[in-house]
């Protein structure tokens, strides 16, 4: 029988949600981790088993999980619960939290400097992993986007971790500087059609394509404009909040900016503006729906300073022709003395016959609908803020 | 033996409870203990200590004999108390909210 298992991060802990196709009743387990950040947990579409989880602390630094058995049972991989700690010749194995950026002469790039928030130069430092990426064909392999931003890669199951240092040292990166959440790389898009290409966003730098896989990127931002930056349509520097794609149309690309929602046909080579008649176009997560690749789902928020929805109702936005014309989803949704977020990270769908949308706020609520957005219903409302949400469609 | 005593979380990922006893080659130094922590328990590494620069983690101190020695160099040597095994070596998470 089809089911949903809804992958939940949240600022003190991973929960799992799981219902049968109907998607009435939930399961809630967790926490997981409990205590601990968990900016991300996904699948691998090849194992929906397979999960990877991404546990930080201001603490205690970067940890690295993963699950065989969908989030019942967890371990760091390479030590995991009750095998020795070292190998025979005495040597520790745990390196799945180690993310070092690679300053190699053979392979990496040098240790340089971005912006900082006032503009001034500065160090270049890993604090954590945003998200998490499995690959479409091997469950072994896992991307991770890191802040400061980089795109690393574990080919064996997240024991070992290593820099795709082509994209930080594309030569903009000096020219890069955090967004208000830090300067993460907060997704990685995987195109279905060519394992070669890939897209990636950072806040605030903007989209860079790679087209050999990984090796060499360029940017992706032309047609944005960012009245922040000295020069608006500058070639890097935008703050990308998240991209969005479906996979029978790898060219077609859906983005929630800073301020504005943009589109792109031609796989990033340049981008539209969108926003149509929404009532505010700043916010978080862009979603596509899992049938209709032009069916795309946002969540408006009042500004960049004020983040909650305009006059305290919660709505979600969907356009079905692919941006400019969009409805409000209100239906079971709080409409007055709503002030939560949704984070970008925070909405996702499934792709049962009637398309599930999920998504989670700051106040701990998770909404999910199993009618395209037309209605909706709280499936847990107390949890910790959430950080983001994952949706597996189980057979 | 030395005896360490760890932050919850980071027992939590150990897999231990209370304190945890181990053995230090050498001088008795904040060095030493905590590479004598990551050879034992590897999941620790990157924790307490950056895996590169080997510098403290910003929010974690050390304590021994009712003494501060997060800033101590790491080759200086710990009280003796603590060598002996008599009195435990302390990981702290600084209180920062959260």
């Amino acid at each position: 029988m089809s089911g949903v298992r809804l992958l939940v991060g949240t600022k003190k802990g991973a929960f799992v949600l799981t219902s049968d196709g109907k998607r009435k009743k939930w399961d809630i387990s967790g926490p997981q981790f409990a205590g601990w950040e968990i900016y991300h947990v996904k699948g691998s579409p090849v194992d929906p088993n397979r999960l990877y989880a991404s546990q930080c602390s201001g603490w205690f630094g970067q940890i690295i999980q993963r699950s065989n058995d969908g989030g019942k049972t967890w371990e760091q991989p390479g030590t995991p619960p009750g095998e020795p700690v070292t190998t025979p010749e005495g040597m520790p194995k745990g390196e799945s939290n180690k993310f070092v950026y690679d300053t190699s002469p053979k392979t990496g790039k040098p240790l340089t400097t971005h912006l900082w928030y006032d503009g001034t130069p500065h160090p270049w430092e890993f604090k954590r992993v945003w998200h998490l990426e499995p690959s479409l064909t091997d469950p072994n392999t896992v991307y991770a986007g890191v802040e400061d931003a980089a795109l690393f890669r574990s080919s064996d199951g997240g024991k070992t971790w290593q820099e795709l240092a082509g994209l930080r040292g594309h030569g903009s990166g000096s020219k890069w500087q955090p967004g208000a959440g830090g300067l993460g790389l907060h997704t990685i898009l995987l195109d279905p059609s060519n394992p070669a290409r890939m897209f990636i966003a950072i806040s605030a730098a903007g989209v860079f394509r790679t087209d050999d896989a990984g090796k060499t990127w360029r940017p992706a931002n032309r047609g944005l404009r960012s009245e922040f930056m000295p020069e608006p349509t500058a070639e890097v520097g935008h703050c990308v909040h998240r991209i969005a794609m479906h996979p029978s149309r790898p060219n077609m690309l859906f983005m929630q900016k800073h301020w504005d929602v943009m589109r792109s046909d031609d796989a990033g080579e340049s981008w539209r503006e969108v926003s149509g008649n929404l009532p505010t176009d700043f916010g978080f997560p862009i979603e596509v729906h899992a049938h209709e690749p032009e069916t795309i789902y946002v969540v408006p928020i009042k500004s960049d300073s004020e983040h909650y929805p305009l006059d305290g109702r919660l709505r979600v936005y969907r356009s079905r022709k692919g941006g400019n014309e969009w409805e409000a989803l209100t239906k079971g949704l709080p409409q007055r003395d709503c002030y939560v977020n949704v984070l970008r990270d925070a909405m996702a769908v499934d792709s049962l016959d009637s398309c599930g949308v999920y998504f989670g706020t700051t106040g701990g609520q998770v909404y999910g609908s199993a009618d395209a957005g037309d209605s909706w219903a709280p499936i847990v409302r107390d949890l910790p803020a959430v950080l983001s949400v994952e949706a597996q469609t189980l057979a | 033996m030395i005896r360490v005593v760890l932050p919850p979380h980071l027992r939590t990922l150990a897999c231990v409870g209370g304190e945890v006893e181990l053995e230090v080659k050498g001088p008795v130094t904040v060095g030493s203990v905590l590479d004598a922590i990551e050879v034992r328990y590897p999941m620790l590494r990157g924790t307490i200590r950056d895996h590169v620069t080997q510098r403290r983690r910003p929010f974690v101190r050390f304590f021994a004999c009712e003494q501060d020695v997060s800033h101590e160099p790491p080759d200086a040597p710990l009280p003796e108390a603590v060598a002996a095994g008599a009195e435990p070596f302390l990981v702290v998470g600084a209180i920062a909210g959260g």
